[in-house]
């Protein structure tokens, strides 16, 4: 595999322990987690998971009450400042957490569940039927998903939650269904559910025994990617003033910075806060979705050590696909090539 | 040819499902608000236009949904969209016309051009791993997990106000009339400058990332191990061995990312007031104005479309074994 001349060597790195790499190859899910990328995502969710949970009971105040500290900065009193009637940002931020996770994850979950149904059934079952299936999940990537939600959300009377949570579970499958069918289709004729076939399995069997294992990176994948899509709709949805101002979300928060005028005013903590905190949940599940990648695609790993030193002490520049070479004619006699 | 006319077959599919969705959402409207809109304005509105709004919305309860279906259908072919209640007395086409442009060329010059930024950054990210290209990602990421409409906001405060070059709102200076005068142009240019780039630093990172991951999976093909041997220059198989390759899947998720990117710039003019469909459309939600929301679902729809009919052509252009008989 190396390439080699005159004057070339290649330097001296020790062979990876074989009984290492069979740990490794035997704990998946333990390598997953110790992906530096995974964990932190993994953190940074938990975190805001508690928060959804508990935010109502560690709000200082009550998010709509009124108080007559109007339009304050924040202080130690009010850590996000106030609005223009003296609520505190703060604790709309806190109660807000759960309705956006709450429509991410029910959004993600109804979207994954019809993803996986269509894509593995239109994948692995061919005929007439499957193509359908195929035809209507092509359909749904194509039309543009915002303006849709955002007609059907208008339709529909008194949606709270749960009616956006499952409007964009409904419109946001296609793209999942998509990546599912083309991996099954990849998985359906390779030898192991050739085998299981000729062993007489039924078919239901075969696609929850031996396909959809196989899939486990993929749904998570896709699911992850609907979350965001889904916070994000739920968010701007809020902020245009269309779904129901019932409850407090991050969009909700903003939909009123934006018709107070707030940023003319000068009122950036009416923005900002809520900003980083969508950005935070945005940089959370796409660290997770980095660490699924690099999972399933183990190029892409280990981007930082590209350069690496070798016992003589000169340093290589690693590249995937390179055999790390060196000139240094002085050197080739002792080693032997 | 073949895979032309599949992709054919496949858009035109697409926009008989559009108008077939635009055809039964509003006749799930519960209470019939558009017959009490229409009552309303009895008198002022012709007869004629009564009745394209009747076969829009099917407000004739006594019609079969399949004569309904047949009338809309013909309807539209001959572009009627009905009359715009918001905007009084004129017709959605007519509403339509005026706010297109704008969104076109917002959504059309800004996508093409983030994704040729993206995508050549992606090539030197994926290239050069580990060099200062590689370590713009976070910093992408956490600007894409950034909603498009918060960066807008953010950049409006930043950058207008009083004084500044920059203007806050609209699509061109409020006395000058839509022409092709060089003041026009020249307001309209600036005005379109600050939802232009929020659009771009939004949208960058995601053609990056996909660009730089396609990238660092091709170099480790045996092609590159053999054009690298060949003695070709280091940019030559860059561009013309990995580049190329890399570059496939980037192109065919050009079109279906535009969906997202008509959502995302729809709220980018609603932060900036600039005059496109987008801020039409979440007036006319304002307004109940159902006929205009119909008409801009089924025209940005129909637009997406053609738009992921341009990105097949340039696949086909790409990549030859779509042009393979058979």
């Amino acid at each position: 595999m190396a390439i080699t001349g005159v004057g070339i060597t290649t330097p001296n790195v020790a062979p990876a322990d074989p009984a290492q790499t069979a740990t490794r190859r035997r704990h998946g899910l333990h390598r997953l987690l110790v992906n530096g990328k995974v964990t932190s995502g993994l953190v940074m969710l938990g975190v805001l998971t508690l928060i959804a949970v508990f935010g109502q009971a560690l709000a200082p105040f009550d998010p709509s009450k009124r108080s007559s500290d109007i339009l304050q900065s924040p202080s130690l009193k009010h850590w996000f400042g106030t609005t223009h009637i003296g609520q505190d940002i703060f604790s709309q931020v806190l109660v807000g957490t759960r309705s956006v996770m709450f429509v991410g994850f029910t959004a993600g979950l109804v979207a994954t569940i019809i993803g996986v149904v269509i894509g593995v059934t239109s994948g692995y079952l061919s005929g007439s039927a499957a193509e359908g299936l195929s035809a209507i999940s092509n359909v749904f990537i194509v039309i543009p998903a915002l303006p849709l939600i955002i007609i059907i959300t208008n339709v529909v009377p008194n949606s709270g939650d749960w009616t956006i949570a499952l409007v964009i579970g409904f419109t946001s499958w296609a793209w999942g269904a998509r990546l599912l069918r083309a991996q099954t289709l990849s998985l359906r004729r390779r030898d192991f559910v050739e085998a299981a076939r000729a062993t007489g399995e039924s078919t239901w069997r075969i696609i929850g025994f031996e396909i959809l294992p196989n899939l486990t990176a993929i749904i998570a994948s896709s699911f992850i990617g609907t979350v965001m899509f889904a916070v994000a709709t739920e968010i701007a949805l809020a902020f245009v003033g269309i779904s129901g101002i019932s409850e407090w979300n991050w969009g909700e928060i903003l939909f009123w910075a934006q018709g107070q005028q707030a940023l003319p005013q000068g009122a950036w903590w009416w923005f900002v806060p809520v900003g980083l905190c969508i950005a935070l949940l945005g940089t959370a599940l796409s660290l997770v979705n980095f660490g699924i990648d690099e999972f399933v695609n183990p190029r892409l790993r280990a981007s930082g050590q590209s350069t690496v030193k070798a016992s003589d002490g000169s340093r290589v520049r690693m590249k995937v696909g390179f055999t790390p070479v060196l000139a240094d004619p002085s050197r080739s006699k002792e080693i032997g090539i | 040819m073949s895979y032309f006319l599949r992709r054919l077959a496949f858009y035109v599919f697409t926009a008989w499902a559009a108008l077939t969705i635009n055809f039964f959402i509003p006749r799930l409207i519960p209470g019939d608000p558009v017959s009490a809109l229409v009552n309303g304005m009895r008198g002022q509105i012709d007869p004629a236009q009564i009745q394209s709004l009747t076969v829009l919305f099917g407000l004739d309860k006594k019609q079969s949904m399949w004569e309904q279906y047949t009338s809309y259908l013909a309807q539209l072919a001959r572009g009627d969209l009905g009359i715009s209640f918001g905007n009084f007395p004129l017709p959605v086409s007519e509403v339509l016309t005026q706010a297109l442009p704008w969104t076109l060329l917002l959504i059309g010059v800004t996508t093409v051009l983030s994704f040729l930024l993206g995508t050549l950054l992606g090539v030197f990210a994926g290239w050069w791993r580990g060099s200062w290209i590689d370590g713009l990602l976070p910093a992408t990421t956490f600007l894409s997990s950034i909603p498009y409409f918060w960066l807008g906001l953010i950049a409006v405060a930043l950058f207008t106000g009083v004084g500044s070059f920059l203007p806050a709102s609209g699509g061109y200076e409020p006395g000058l009339v839509p022409g092709w005068s060089g003041e026009f142009i020249d307001s309209a240019l600036r005005h379109s400058l600050l939802p232009a780039a929020t659009i771009i630093v939004a949208s960058v990172g995601g053609w990056l990332l996909a660009m730089r991951n396609m990238m660092v999976t091709v170099t480790a093909e045996d092609y590159i191990t053999v054009a690298h041997a060949k003695g070709l220059s280091e940019r030559r198989v860059m561009m013309n061995y990995a580049a190329r390759n890399a570059l496939l899947p980037s192109v065919s998720g050009f079109g279906m990312a535009l969906g997202l990117v008509v959502g995302g710039t729809f709220l980018v003019e609603y932060v900036f007031s600039y005059p496109g469909i987008g801020l039409q459309m979440l007036d006319a939600i304002a307004k109940h104005d159902y006929p205009l929301i119909q008409g801009i679902f089924l025209v940005v729809t129909l637009a997406v479309l053609a738009a992921n009919f341009l990105a097949d052509l340039a696949y086909m252009a790409l990549d030859p074994r779509t042009r393979k008989e058979g």
